[in-house]
């Protein structure tokens, strides 16, 4: 644990695949946005119609999307796992949360303000448009995986 | 390890490839609501030859017909065979409901088998899909029983829903197993279920590998096994370290009845294992 | 015997060849009856030249004549006394090594007990008269299916042995042939045991009769029968390259070979499939399709079971069932897999050619759909 507090935030972020071909200089720029976190079992990262605010890369841990369904109850819709990003939300108005991001074991974050990035964006086009396409990839790979869901393959 | 008390028996096979073999049911476990696993014993002094991992026998059940299974386990030393059984045919129904002592008879084995060998020296990825788990089962076990012939070992199991899970115990002891990086995930799930949700490829994040000395092996639903070669071939693996197993309609097993054509394979004979390289083509043409 | 002198080579090759009367023929049929041979040739039956057993030389039809085009088959008789002026029925030789229906094996279950008991053919010697060279071909397309690899079929193996070959090249190509464009004749080259040309003019009618075996060469000099003069030789000759002649290049059958997995998702398919009923009628009559199924009949007591085996189609709906569904729902799917076996993955499953050009599938497609058309059409942009 002593060597992961050692580390800096741009240096977690830079052992990442997320961050794979962004440049140092841009993710220390990027790392200013970042705070590192931890939450216990149960505990929620998100809820549903709250403000999008942040989002998070997990470092350890797992973390769920998650919808409540009166009849059905709470409906797990994804888990997500250390290296992969949770909260989407915050990219785009009107950045609100559309589901409930809950920490599934103990997780330890990179939480970044949203509106930190947006603003570093705004004034940085390349590396808004650099992160962009990350969040593009990462979305439409997340929209064909729910499209594969849908269609039940297994039998 | 099985034992029996006939090993010592000099069993014999027969010429005629049309002609099954008398089976009786020795054991029976159920999976869960559809699936059954049955342990077969030779009902005479004949048997069918050693099964290797991946290939198929043809069941058949008196007066209906027959039907392709895989092995699911080489657990069981041979002339005893194992497969598992999903209920949803009328001949399959039949095999489900087998009890102890029943007979069923049995053509095989047929098919090209898992090629354990390539994966020496080197990491594995085995990604299984629903009741794909089943074919794959015998290739976990020859992996984990010599275990130090392989690197890192990945097993990425996708099912369902959590009620669709196959073999539980070997689940629960893969899972713990610390030479095994075995991940499962859900399509759906219900309340309760605490594991992953979301499709196998996700897993893949979870898995440690070298792509340029990565070895994988894929089994379920073709649209499982299209996008997961496609995620594995983005991950850097080359086509011609991925193995995929085929479902055709077997009917023969033997190349002659044409049915399971796919393209100019005899998935029967030719397959049901394949390298991805063999079959890209065949892969992206739709009714094939 | 390099001592041999090309004088005494040539004697030889002569004495390969035998002219014939139609008496003559008649006394080889008699022969093989007396041998305990079964004759099986053509016949007419139901408005068509069928191939069934023959009990007496007068049942090999006299005289008659075809009309084929897509779609279209009829006879004419004609006042000749010609045997073979016709070009083939409906039927190929296939359903005698492979029938439609064949027993595999019976099972008795009692009180638990299941037995399975084997299904053993007699052996029966047999002759089969008049067979031209695309459906000799079939047959060794068939030999490879069913004997030549790793698995055989008992049945044929025992249908298939034993058996005379005698051919007939071919005097009467129809509109639906292109044996030439398959290289699959219309000479007889291989695998027969005699190989007749029916010589027939307003003067003449006789047969020329080239041995390809030892017994045949056997029992023609025993039957002491008149050898044929080089001249006879190049009369029969001329009869097969008339045929030769009078067929039309129907396709590249290497193109098609390379092109048709390629042309996998071409519109033309569509085309076909608005014309294509999958009645599998072409799968039916075609001397090489091999594809079966199996049938279980079980007795109403539930205690006897009998397997069979029966021809089925690719056109046929659940013929690629899996679970969860039909492979190939679609008709243009099916005709796609049908045409692309024939000509393209058939060589690399036995390598052959699937399609020995006899043309009944032409012949007998209740909409005319014509395999020569539709590889044309498909194959049109790489001709460009």
């Amino acid at each position: 644990m002593d060597k992961l507090k050692t580390k800096s935030i741009k240096d977690n972020l830079s052992e990442m695949k997320f961050f794979e071909g962004i440049e140092d200089d841009m993710i220390e720029y990027i790392s200013q946005c970042g705070i590192n976190r931890h939450f216990n079992r149960g505990q929620y990262l998100g809820k549903e119609g709250d403000s999008a605010d942040h989002f998070y890369i997990i470092r350890k841990g797992r973390i769920g999307l998650q919808l409540h369904h009166h009849d059905k109850g709470t409906i797990m819709l994804k888990t997500i796992h250390p290296g992969e990003i949770a909260g989407v939300s915050w990219i785009v108005p009107p950045y609100r949360y559309n589901f409930d991001l809950i920490a599934l074991e103990e997780t330890s974050v990179i939480e970044f303000d949203g509106k930190c990035i947006r603003d570093k964006c705004e004034k940085d086009h390349s590396l808004g448009y650099l992160l962009l396409r990350k969040f593009t990839g990462m979305l439409s790979e997340r929209l064909k995986n729910t499209r594969i869901q849908l269609l039940d393959v297994y039998h | 390890m099985y034992t029996i008390e006939t090993k010592e028996k000099n069993f014999k096979t027969l010429k005629n490839p049309w002609i099954p073999i008398i089976y009786r049911v020795k054991e029976k476990f159920q999976e869960n609501e559809l699936n059954i696993t049955f342990i077969l014993e030779p009902d005479s002094d004949k048997c069918i030859p050693e099964m290797k991992p991946g290939q198929f026998n043809m069941l058949y059940a008196f007066g209906l017909g027959e039907i392709p299974i895989s092995v699911s386990s080489l657990e069981y030393e041979h002339p005893y065979l194992c497969h598992t059984i999903q209920g949803v045919g009328a001949i399959s129904n039949y095999c489900y409901k087998l009890k102890i002592g029943d007979r069923i008879g049995v053509r095989g084995p047929f098919g090209t088998s898992w090629p354990v060998d390539m994966a020496e020296g080197k990491d594995v990825i085995i990604i299984a899909g629903g009741v794909g788990l089943a074919p794959l089962r015998p290739l976990i076990e020859i992996l984990g029983n010599e275990r130090f012939k392989y690197k890192r070992v990945n097993v990425l199991y996708g099912s369902r829903d959590p009620h669709s899970i196959l073999f539980h115990t070997d689940v629960i002891s893969w899972q713990s197993d610390p030479l095994i990086n075995f991940q499962v995930t859900v399509d759906h799930c219900q309340k309760g279920w605490r594991g992953n949700v979301g499709v196998v490829t996700s897993l893949l994040n979870l898995a440690s590998f070298n792509p340029a000395e990565t070895v994988a092996y894929l089994c379920g639903p073709e649209v499982m096994m299209r996008f997961s070669a496609y995620a594995l071939l983005d991950a850097g693996i080359d086509p011609s370290n991925i193995y995929l197993s085929m479902e055709r309609n077997m009917k023969c097993a033997i190349g002659q009845c044409g049915h399971c054509q796919w393209g100019s394979n005899f998935v029967c004979k030719d397959g049901a294992v394949f390298n991805y390289r063999q079959i890209q083509k065949e892969l992206s043409i739709k009714e094939l | 015997m390099t001592f041999i002198r090309s004088e005494i080579i040539a004697e030889m090759i002569k004495n390969n060849y035998f002219r014939l009367s139609s008496r003559d023929l008649e006394k080889l049929f008699n022969y093989f009856l007396d041998e305990q041979y079964s004759n099986i040739g053509p016949y007419f039956k139901d408005g068509a030249i069928m191939y069934g057993e023959l009990d007496h030389f007068e049942d090999l039809p006299k005289g008659y004549y075809e009309k084929i085009d897509a779609g279209k088959y009829n006879l004419v008789q004609k006042s000749d006394k010609s045997l073979f002026q016709y070009t083939h029925g409906p039927q190929s030789f296939k359903a005698h090594f492979f029938p439609q229906r064949s027993k595999l094996w019976s099972a008795e279950i009692n009180e638990g007990n299941l037995a399975i008991k084997e299904e053993k053919l007699k052996k029966r010697k047999k002759v089969f008269w008049g067979i031209r060279s695309c459906d000799l071909y079939a047959i060794s397309t068939l030999d490879r299916v069913f004997l030549n690899r790793d698995y055989k079929n008992p049945n044929y193996e025992v249908l298939r042995k034993e058996t005379m070959i005698i051919a007939v090249n071919c005097g009467q190509p129809s509109n639906t042939c292109f044996c030439t464009s398959m290289d699959t004749g219309p000479k007889v080259k291989k695998d027969f045991d005699l190989a007749i040309t029916e010589v027939l003019s307003k003067k003449k009618h006789h047969f020329i009769a080239e041995t390809g075996s030892q017994e045949a060469q056997q029992i023609l000099t025993d039957l002491s029968f008149q050898f044929a003069s080089e001249k006879d030789i190049e009369e029969a000759e001329k009869v097969i390259n008339k045929t030769s002649k009078s067929m039309d290049k129907a396709f590249d059958r290497d193109k098609a070979r390379k092109f048709l997995i390629e042309k996998a998702d071409d519109k033309h398919w569509q085309d076909v499939e608005k014309r294509c009923l999958a009645c599998a009628n072409c799968t039916l009559v075609c001397p090489t399709c091999f594809c079966t199924t199996t049938e279980d009949i079980t007795d109403l007591e539930g205690k006897h079971t009998e397997r069979w085996q029966k021809w089925d189609s690719c056109f046929n709906g659940d013929y690629s069932y899996i679970h969860g569904g039909i492979v190939r729902k679609s008709i243009k799917s099916r005709y796609r897999q049908w045409i692309s076996h024939k000509l393209s993955s058939w060589y690399d499953q036995f390598d052959m050619s699937g399609c020995v050009g006899c043309g009944r599938c032409i012949t007998w497609c209740p909409v005319g759909i014509d395999i020569r058309q539709e590889v044309k059409e498909l194959l049109v942009e790489k001709d460009g």
